[in-house]
């Protein structure tokens, strides 16, 4: 086989890990504000929900989460009676997504408190309630603050996607597996496989550059 | 009914063992201009930020207009207030910071008309039409579109004020408004401090260290030492003539600077 014709499957996998990682990382990152911003609420309840968030999804492996909603949740939903079973699609979006989002919402803590705190006392004095003081002054700082990291944790997901192949999605790494057991030719096909992850990779830097000057129009501006 | 608009009642405030105010008795009167003057760590600072509610007391009473800022009437008894009440007094005091704290996320009108619509409710039009009076008050009126990064830090101030007055207070309070500034810069915001106390009925208290322009533009002058008032009086008196021996070396220090 030449290897132009295994880029039909290759492509149909790759197809799948961009849906995957479009959809874990959008839902990554309204986990990531939700939790972020809920680590500093005063209430003591919605930090105590965010910080164990947080800590549980950072401090155990991506594996073991997507084999647990995959796997041990529909067993677990037996047992009180309810079908949890997950199609591998949505058992994936939720562990990556889930993942991300502690990442991410650590990345959202630390930009937030990295806003000076004379901006918090402007915005005190013009008389703002402390919920517009956030949104109307220490987040639209802040988020510039957080797109590298974000940049980085997207291409780390986008990586992460090929752990969804574990639980038979139809994704680029399951493809490629596919192809090798049925040809043997591990060389080609997982060298085709590096330069589409690798092209991929580029593409979210690319799109994560555009979206970093865009919140951050304002610190462009120039006389 | 007494014409004081600002009134420290044995205030006290300490961080630790450290008395930043020691018992503080200060009035200001409706539409008066008062500079506070004195040593770094006197706590004439401290007064602004209180009376902005940016530090809370630990002892006596701040009353802003006959009532009590950090307190509310509870079946007779003063006991702390509430967020709602902060609000509510903390709507007739503005605030120019030395660092000027302008919001750089927004553009010059913005910064100066997003108050007056999140929290007095104008219409968007509407402030940025006040907004652009101000602009034109203090001299900035083609920078309306800029941000504040792009302005000289004298310019940045002057929104600081204009910012500050677009709220309609009652009381202005400086603190050290040009200290951040330039030296060549300095003169541009203190005239637009010194017009404002020309032409408005505003009350403006104002912690500098400016000792000539305090001479010119204040009714008072307070000479604060170790979170009192060790000496007060008219520019005249305290300037040309003071009493204390503390005052006469802090003078004496700063005027040979």
């Amino acid at each position: 086989m030449a290897w132009t014709e295994y880029l039909t499957p290759l492509l149909a996998g790759a197809w799948v890990t961009v849906q995957l990682t479009v959809y874990s990382t959008i839902l990554g990152a309204i986990l990531a504000f939700a939790f972020g911003i809920g680590k500093l609420s005063p209430n003591g309840l919605i930090k105590a929900v965010s910080v164990a968030y947080i800590e549980i999804f950072r401090g155990t492996s991506l594996l073991v989460q997507l084999f647990w909603l995959y796997f041990a949740l529909p067993i677990a939903g037996q047992v009180i009676g309810l079908d949890l079973r997950l199609p591998p699609v949505v058992a994936g979006v939720l562990a990556l997504g889930l993942n991300i989002g502690a990442y991410g919402a650590e990345v959202v803590r630390g930009a937030i408190q990295s806003v000076q705190k004379s901006q918090y006392e402007a915005a005190r004095a013009l008389n703002f309630t402390p919920r517009q003081a956030l949104f109307g002054v220490a987040l639209p700082q802040a988020i510039p603050e957080m797109m590298p990291p974000f940049g980085n944790l997207a291409v780390q997901n986008l990586k992460d996607t090929a752990l969804v192949s574990l639980i038979s999605l139809g994704d680029l790494a399951f493809r490629a597996e596919q192809l090798r057991n049925f040809t043997q030719d591990s060389t080609t096909i997982y060298t085709v496989v590096l330069f589409m992850y690798f092209g991929m990779a580029l593409v979210v830097t690319a799109l994560m550059k555009t979206l970093e000057r865009l919140v951050g129009r304002w610190r462009y501006a120039s006389n | 009914m007494s014409d004081h608009i600002i009134k420290f009642d044995k205030v006290g405030k300490s961080y630790g063992s450290l008395k930043v105010l020691d018992g503080l008795d200060f009035e200001v009167k409706r539409g008066e201009k008062v500079t506070i003057i004195g040593p770094s760590g006197s706590g004439k600072s401290t007064v602004l930020r209180v009376l902005m509610t940016l530090e809370t007391i630990n002892a006596g009473v701040v009353y802003v207009g006959n009532e009590p800022l950090w307190h509310e009437q509870c079946n007779g008894a003063l006991v702390p207030a509430g967020e709602g009440h902060l609000r509510k007094m903390r709507q007739q005091l503005g605030m120019v910071f030395q660092q000027f704290n302008l919001f750089p996320h927004m553009t010059v009108r913005r910064n100066i008309a997003e108050a007056p619509v999140k929290v007095l409710g104008l219409s968007r039009q509407d402030a940025n039409l006040r907004a652009e009076e101000l602009l034109e008050m203090v001299g900035l009126a083609d920078q309306a579109d800029k941000y504040p990064h792009q302005l000289s830090g004298g310019q940045q101030q002057r929104v600081g004020i204009a910012r500050a007055l677009a709220m309609r207070p009652k009381v202005m309070l400086f603190d050290e408004p040009t200290s951040a500034l330039d030296p060549e810069l300095v003169g541009e915001v203190l005239n637009v401090i010194a017009r404002l106390a020309s032409e408005h009925d505003l009350t403006m208290l104002l912690v500098t260290h400016e000792m000539r322009f305090a001479r010119e533009v204040s009714d008072r002058v307070c000479f604060f030492d170790k979170g009192r008032i060790k000496e007060q009086g008219t520019p005249e008196e305290l300037f040309t003539d003071p009493k204390e021996q503390r005052t006469r070396d802090f003078l004496k220090a700063v005027l040979d600077a």
